[in-house]
């Protein structure tokens, strides 16, 4: 049997940024207009700044958002987005209330039009913010049997104690006392254009497609509340928490560690390091606990950035039968990148890795849209894509191990399992302290 | 409004081998997308070894002729790209998306796994215990978990290849052989029963000299007969439920057999459309009057295929329905509206425009995925696999256009209750 040798790669052109335009409107809404013609469509990101908003009316809010405006019942809305291939729904993150939609290309006009109409008389019908306040309670409680929700709802706690990050799924009996009179007393208040960021992509020229926009939106006005978010807190470490889940089958390991913001000069080398570490299949951690174990199908690691700070976390579901052995790995595998520097060929494979996704990440409509919205979010534009490249490409193996060190150290970790907790605590106990949490 | 149309360029040949190439340029963005399909999925496993199709999935990656073990994985990141597999009842996929000058390493890859993996006994049962991790997050740890996709059609369905759990036994799991394994790669995993596709950024003459160069000499092995999984529908009502110990809200999915999504694909289209007349968004028949008006259920759903891929599937599959409710909710009235809305529909017709806006948003859908290059080299690569018109994929949004309100009434007047399978999930979870 011969050898066949791997072909060669033919290197990556030169990164090319799409056609694009950029305004804010008088009422300081921005608007970002990206041209990529490939399908006849357009793809709409709308970001309001919504930090500090009270949890429970902000999620209802995004929930009831299109049950009706002063001209539309909640089925007309829908029906006329049908009618040119539209459709739109929101959503809440702790900094923003996002709007995201996608149309046929011809309908970007109409699309606009029923955005701003909801945006700017929205009516929020009692009926309908009955039915939508009862599928959201029904929501929370399902959310509240998944293992992936609890253990991320533990770990927030963790990490952000008395913060606002702390608690981003509101309690069913808030939402039940939610009436449709607060949420247009919140509507009013904070869906205001100002800061907010519009971004639509697609089959569209550019400097039109913002005209539209300011034809449209034009009657969307008001002054925006200062919704900034204290920075978030730095992370305490302390005793592994344990969260009894009786009977789970797994356990969930989460690990938070510090990272930094996309803009720091470190952040690529960090990146690159985490690369290496956990975040992508052929990393070492992965390779460790799941090719070479068996303990987990889709163990990740990933930095999360929000507006008041950034975090790094790491993510697996295991048999319960190994939680020990697998925390023993993750901790040792932390411990390997935070003591050591990276090899030379695992750090070109991770950074090629991370080259190459972004040009993946920028190859559709929906990837674009996306990227230049939560780009936005930061004061960022796609240009950035470019910086970011250049740094990947330029940080070095001693600027890995160094971000490495500061920031993936396990002693800096905090750390919560859940799962069953009487048979997963003494393996866990020997290898950290552990505490059971309330 | 006008229903648009894509107008990707289809090039199709087939090597000496018999492998079927399907070639789909796109310059608009530097990046590739490679993917080969196996026309052989969940329901070709032998009894006792349910779950099979998949596990072997896992082992395509495990290493092939010139590729040890995590080399696959390391040689698609290291080329900036991202990897994966799956299994569906009819078909097995593997794909690749990277940046254009790393299509002829990927070419490499699919070749070299195309004349074989490495089957080891250590591999297998390294790959046996990460299956299982994957059954407990997706089925067993979680509330819902195989609501409707595994637990429906042991209801609809007679034979083992319709019926049974795709995922997988522990126990058959356990018991899977690497002899097992080889004898399923000779059997399906031949050149001439795969399909590989190329979209996106490439030059057409020199992908196929691309293409020549690593599958030209795979070697030529018979493709299996096609296998007749046909089986009668069901002559009564049929109904079970089981308790989810895990879900804290009842669920209830009915199906009903269609048309052969391949042999009567004319008769079967309008089911498709159909499923979204009744469910999607807010406008939509099911939605405005269970969910708005009634209030009986939280969201429902509406689909054609047990795996959501209405144009990848086989004879037989089905329409689905699913809603999940809210406490103490009521299936049976929940299955009572539905028959009536169906009733309303079949005599009633459609609404002026109800029919129009459908297709409209059906054509959004189906534009959007083909915008990434694996929206349309995954797609391309079955129904190539399947019906032999990869073009088709452009076709589509126009097809679904034309799908009239006759052919949606008739369509609504097959659903009945006497035809409908359903399963309900009975909440055991905080009791």
């Amino acid at each position: 049997m011969s050898v066949r040798p791997l072909p060669e790669l033919i290197p990556d052109s030169k990164l090319k940024l799409p056609k694009q335009a950029e305004r804010t409107l008088s009422s300081g809404l921005t608007v970002i207009a990206i041209r990529r013609p490939a399908v006849p469509l357009i793809e709409l990101r709308l970001r309001v700044p919504f930090g500090r908003a009270p949890l429970a009316r902000a999620t209802l809010l995004s929930q009831a958002l299109f049950t009706g405006t002063a001209r539309m019942s909640s089925i007309d809305i829908a029906a006329e987005l049908q009618t040119v291939g539209g459709g739109l729904s929101a959503g809440l993150d702790p900094d923003r209330l996002l709007v995201t939609g996608n149309s046929l290309a011809a309908g970007l006009d109409r699309m606009l039009e029923i955005l701003a109409d909801v945006l700017s008389d929205p009516t929020y019908p009692a009926e309908e913010v009955a039915t939508e306040r009862d599928r959201l309670v029904d929501h929370i409680q399902v959310a509240q049997t998944q293992p992936a929700h609890l253990a991320r709802t533990a770990l927030l706690t963790r990490m952000y104690g008395r913060h606002p990050y702390a608690v981003q799924t509101p309690e069913a009996e808030q939402v039940k006392g939610v009436r449709p009179g607060q949420l247009r007393a919140l509507h009013a208040d904070r869906v205001r254009p100002d800061g907010a960021v519009l971004v639509l992509v697609g089959d569209l020229n550019p400097e039109k497609a913002i005209d539209s926009a300011e034809k449209a939106l034009g009657g969307w006005i008001g002054p925006s509340r200062d919704g900034n978010v204290p920075r978030t807190p730095e992370l305490e470490p302390g005793p592994l928490q344990l969260v009894d889940r009786p009977g789970a089958v797994q356990s969930s390991l989460r690990m938070a560690l510090p990272a930094l913001t996309r803009t720091d000069p470190d952040y690529a080398a960090l990146q690159l390091a985490n690369m290496v570490f956990g975040g992508y299949f052929s990393s070492r951690w992965v390779e460790n606990i799941r090719e070479d174990k068996g303990y987990t199908y889709g163990p990740h690691s990933a930095i999360e950035h929000f507006v008041a700070g950034s975090a790094l976390v790491v993510a697996a579901e295991v048999a319960t039968e190994v939680t020990g052995p697998a925390m023993l790995e993750t901790l040792y595998e932390l411990g390997r990148i935070a003591s050591l520097p990276p090899g030379e060929e695992e750090l070109e494979q991770a950074r090629r890795y991370s080259l190459g996704t972004l040009r993946l990440g920028m190859s559709t409509q929906a990837g674009l849209a996306g990227l230049a919205s939560v780009f936005a979010s930061f004061g960022l534009r796609l240009d950035h894509l470019r910086e970011h490249s250049a740094a990947l490409a330029a940080a070095t193996r001693e600027q890995v191990a160094e971000a490495a060190a500061r920031y993936l150290a396990p002693s800096a970790a905090v750390a919560v399992v859940l799962g069953d907790a009487d048979r997963i605590e003494a393996p866990l106990a020997a290898l950290t302290a552990v505490e059971r949490a309330e | 409004m006008k229903i648009p149309a894509t107008k990707y360029p289809v090039e199709r040949f087939t090597l000496d081998n018999g492998l079927r190439v399907v070639l789909t340029p796109d310059r608009t963005a530097p990046v590739v997308g490679v993917a080969v399909v196996y026309d052989v999925g969940i329901r070709s496993e032998p009894e006792g070894r349910t779950g099979f199709a998949h596990l072997f999935e896992h082992l395509m990656f495990q290493g092939s002729e010139n590729l040890e073990k995590l080399a696959h994985f390391r040689h698609v990141q290291g080329a900036g790209g991202s990897f994966n597999g799956s299994t569906h009842l009819d078909y097995t996929d593997y794909f690749e998306v990277l940046p254009a000058g790393a299509l002829e390493r990927a070419l490499f890859l699919e070749a070299d796994r195309m004349r074989g993996p490495r089957l080891t006994e250590e591999n297998l049962r390294n790959q046996v215990d990460v299956v299982k991790e994957e059954i407990r997050v997706n089925v067993l740890n979680r509330p819902y978990g195989g609501f409707p996709w595994l637990r429906l059609p042991p209801v609809m369905f007679e034979t083992f290849a319709n019926a049974h759990d795709g995922y997988g036994s522990f126990g058959d799991l356990d018991h899977a052989t690497v002899a097992d394994a080889e004898e399923f790669f000779d059997k399906y995993y031949a050149s001439g029963n795969a399909v590989l596709t190329v979209a996106g950024d490439f030059d057409v003459a020199e992908a196929t000299v691309l293409i020549q160069r690593h599958f030209g000499d795979v070697q030529a092995r018979s493709k299996p007969k096609l296998p007749d999984f046909a089986e009668p529908d069901i002559s009564g009502e049929r109904r079970e439920s089981y308790v989810d110990r895990l879900a804290p809200l009842p669920a209830v999915a009915s199906g009903w057999r269609v048309p052969d999504p391949i042999g009567s694909f004319e008769q079967y289209l309008p089911y498709v459309v159909l499923a979204e007349v009744l469910t999607d968004g807010d406008a939509s028949r099911l939605v405005e009057r269970l969910v708005q008006r009634d209030r009986t259920v939280t969201s429902v759903g509406g689909y054609i295929g047990f795996m959501g891929d209405e144009y990848q599937v086989r004879n037989p599959t089905a329409m689905l329905l699913q809603a999940h409710m809210p406490p103490g909710g009521d299936a049976d009235k929940v299955l009572r509206a539905v028959d009536e809305e169906l009733d309303r529909l079949a005599t009633g017709g459609l609404a002026p425009g109800e029919l129009a806006r459908t297709q409209a948003r059906m054509a959004t859908h189906l534009l959007r995925d083909t915008d990434a290059v694996l929206g349309r080299a995954l797609p391309m690569a079955v129904l190539e696999a399947q019906r032999g018109r990869p073009e088709m994929l452009n076709d589509l949004p126009r097809l679904v256009g034309e799908v009239t309100e006759a052919q949606i009434l008739a369509a609504a007047a097959t659903l009945r209750p006497e035809r409908r399978s359903t399963i309900e999930v009975v909440p055991g979870a905080n009791q």
